[in-house]
């Protein structure tokens, strides 16, 4: 292995960002177990005490926790990085001023609407259960989905379209907007130059996907004999599994999981672990829900029951979803996120006793207020996952690596502005007629997309094919596929959305999505689009 | 490495515009500001911080006082249109905090591929941004500092450069001289009249071994939180705080 060549400068860098990541990783599981490890294994005969230092770094290496800090390391490089020493705080949430203004007077609306819904129901935000309550709660907790509560005074928070206008009126106060035909004319609703990616750099970036590369999506269809791609393939995700290798996976999900082993894979690749230690933090969150009462349950509540449970596909998994989203919103380990989230936790005082600091919370526990259509980031999960536990740890590491982008402004790559933009651009360049057509009849195409887009086509496609998309963004890192399928959705039924006359009719015609085959309809628009 | 900041005054921004200032409709591209140190006392620099607005290329040119027995001084480039916005069209890296640091040495270092896992994860981890970048020539003896903004895109409305904090060096040379009150301590030559107490070697080898391990609970303290979000078991919360 050749070694790679950095300045003096940029190993200072490396060296704190190595110290950074020590530290954090130091407050793990892993560690204490690495720890312990280390010291059992002093009774092995073959360590010595010549080569003590050597031995034991073999001896971890041999039996696997080599593997395992290396996959936690990696899921360390998945989290943004820590920003320069000179930034502000604020300054690594989101680096432009006027994205944290818009997201600021975004959470005051939020928190209004939720402030006025809790005073005109005279309910508290939260309470502590009595304890006949809590019994009750603890026996039913597998059975929550028949319980029918009077939610018909509560009402979502906010629906992705009012996030969409937010969005849409959002301005860079130093752009130049004097000029109507500029050079950077753009016909869509978003209106801030962020950079986003165009066909050809998508290409490079996603060489995986390319026509004559072997997909699951594609090549795995009964018509395509086996051994041309899909035995390999499957044999090779077995080798993954057994490596116990978080790096591999992700470049192995890239071409798709297999049916069979996605579960493992997702769980590999995320470094979501099912040990003892997880098991008791969820019962520790479950306790967390049956002795405290909060209005977000409620919002969970009429969530699940007006999008997933009129889900053909994710009905039966209702009791889950409450299992699941209940217990997100007591963890506070979700609030390190918020450190690379544009996002900023809502704050409370119990009690009434405001601006007194011993008595300040957060509220919800973890931060994050769910809108309507939160539970499907949860529901597809549903399908690989039937312990509660296992299913939690893996919905909470994607909310906190990509499902929080899509509903927060800021000017990531990732985030729901850079992939609108880019959904527009994309369709601009390489299909301008239809862009123009859907304009003038009043259809702007991202009013269609953008629900699609918030929920990353969850409730949209059918199951197995919006599974194959997550593996996509899984293995590239990004949520860019979403709006890349979205662009390829439009140019699929261009035919049929060039005649339409109006809204109604174009909507009608991206209504039903069930049919569609993403892998194909990507690999088209990306690798057959003639630039 | 460095001290703190050190004092300075920036003139007046002077943007550069072809033809007459007053009937050219076009913004100018290009601004160069120049900035002098007070009492006219050349500067070591280590580093220069500052916060981009909009600025695509910025060029950084000395002027630094020339050795003794020469006269007059000259300006050296010391960095040369170094990007700041990848595309200037963009708004990546608008806002971005950069720093330019003294070269230490010429020295490259191999980092193990190992440590570069998976798909170059690592790499791409630091290499994302240059948010640091070497200065060409040693910044000794500067006197001033001008700063060449460019930015070539008609799409912004304003740019330049915000808190700039220039670092000096550290001076190595100086020796600081012991105190007297140091060098007059008690040689250990008498002997020492104990009367029932303790010997002082295993006393102060005890205490050694008391602080190291002190040292090490401190040293393994980590940031996991307990997970608790109520108070003293209580969470009753009737509003959400606007503040």
């Amino acid at each position: 292995m050749e070694p790679v060549l950095v300045t003096m400068d940029e190993e200072t860098e490396l060296s704190f960002t190595i110290a950074q990541m020590v530290q954090r990783l130091k407050g793990t599981h892993l560690h204490s177990q690495l720890e312990r490890q280390a010291k059992d294994c002093l009774h092995r005969p073959d360590i010595k005490l010549e080569s003590l230092k050597d031995d034991v770094r073999n001896f971890l290496k041999v039996s696997g926790w080599e593997r395992k800090l290396q996959n936690a390391v990696y899921r360390e490089l998945h989290m943004p990085p820590p920003g320069s020493p000179a930034a502000p705080p604020q300054h690594t949430k989101e680096p432009l001023q006027y994205m944290r203004n818009a997201q600021a007077s975004w959470e005051k609306r939020i928190l209004k609407s939720l402030n006025s819904m809790c005073t005109e129901l005279g309910v508290p935000l939260a309470r502590k259960r009595p304890l006949p309550e809590q019994r009750e709660l603890s026996n039913k907790w597998n059975e929550m989905g028949t319980d029918e509560p009077d939610l018909s005074k509560f009402r979502p928070v906010y629906a992705p379209k009012d996030f969409l206008e937010v969005l849409v009126s959002l301005r860079n106060p130093n752009l130049d907007c004097s000029e109507e035909l500029s050079s950077l004319s753009h016909w869509g609703l978003i209106k801030v130059p962020l950079h986003v990616r165009d066909i050809p750099q998508v290409r490079e970036a996603c060489p995986e996907l390319t026509l004559t590369s072997g997909q699951l999506g594609i090549d795995d269809h009964p018509h395509v004999p086996s051994d041309l791609f899909e035995s390999e393939h499957v044999r090779l995700g077995r080798r993954v599994l057994g490596e116990q290798d978080s790096a591999a996976a992700q470049q192995y999900s890239r071409q798709g999981c297999p049916t069979g082993l996605r579960a493992q894979l997702w769980a590999l690749i995320l470094n979501s672990t099912n040990d003892p230690e997880d098991i008791m933090h969820y019962e520790q969150l479950k306790a967390g829900v049956i002795q405290h009462d909060l209005v977000v349950d409620n919002l969970i509540y009429k969530d699940v029951k007006l999008t997933a449970s009129n889900d053909d596909y994710y009905f039966v998994f209702e009791d889950f979803l409450y299992q699941v989203l209940l217990c997100f919103s007591r963890d506070t380990t979700v609030l390190e996120h918020f450190n690379y989230n544009s996002a900023t936790p809502p704050k409370s005082y119990i009690q009434g006793k405001a601006e007194q600091d011993e008595y300040a919370v957060i509220y919800p526990p973890n931060g994050v207020i769910p809108f309507h259509g939160f539970s499907m980031y949860v529901a597809p999960l549903c399908f690989l996952y039937n312990e509660p536990c296992r299913l939690y740890g893996v919905f909470r590491e994607m909310y906190v690596r990509y499902f929080f982008r899509l509903h927060s402004i800021s000017s990531h790559p990732s985030g729901i502005v850079s992939l609108c933009l880019q959904f527009e651009r994309l369709l601009q360049s390489h299909l301008p007629q239809l862009f123009y057509h859907l304009r003038e009849i009043g259809a702007q195409p991202l009013s269609i997309a953008f629900k699609w887009m918030v929920r990353a086509f969850s409730g949209y496609l059918s199951t197995d094919q919006l599974l194959l998309l997550w593996d996509r963004i899984l293995g590239y890192d990004s949520l860019e596929i979403v709006a890349v399928l979205a662009a390829a959705v439009f140019a699929f039924r261009a035919e049929n959305l060039m005649e339409v006359t109006s809204l109604a009719s174009a909507e009608a015609v991206l209504a039903d999505l069930s049919t569609l085959k993403v892998m194909p309809l990507i690999q088209i628009f990306v690798f057959a689009t003639m630039i | 490495m460095s001290n703190g900041p050190v004092d300075y005054v920036a003139k007046t921004p002077v943007c550069l515009q072809i033809g007459d200032a007053a009937t050219n409709s076009l913004r100018p591209g290009v601004c160069v500001t120049d900035i002098v140190f007070p009492n006219g006392k050349p500067i070591k620099i280590q580093k220069i911080s500052f916060k981009n607005y909009y600025t695509a290329f910025l060029s950084l040119r000395l002027l630094r006082s020339e050795e003794e027995g020469q006269d007059g001084a000259k300006w050296v480039t010391c960095l040369r249109n170094f990007p700041l916005m990848a595309n200037p069209h963009d708004e990546a890296g608008s806002q971005d905090y950069f720093s330019v640091s003294r070269q230490q040495g010429a020295a490259m270092t191999a980092v193990p591929r190992e440590w570069c896992v998976g798909t170059g994860a690592c790499l791409r981890y630091l290499m994302c941004q240059a948010t640091t970048a070497p200065m060409l020539v040693e910044p000794d003896d500067v006197t001033s500092v001008r700063l060449i903004l460019r930015q070539p895109s008609s799409a912004w409305l304003n740019f330049n450069i915000e808190e700039i904090t220039i670092y000096d060096c550290v001076n190595e040379d100086t020796e600081r001289d012991v105190p007297a009150w140091l060098s007059s301590l008690t040689p250990a030559d008498e002997p020492l009249h104990l009367q029932g107490l303790p010997d002082p070697e295993t006393v102060s080898s005890s205490i050694q071994q008391m602080w190291a391990l002190t040292e090490v609970m401190q040293s393994s303290q980590t940031t996991a939180s307990v997970g608790r979000f109520d108070v003293d078991g209580c969470y009753d919360v009737n509003l959400l705080s606007y503040t």
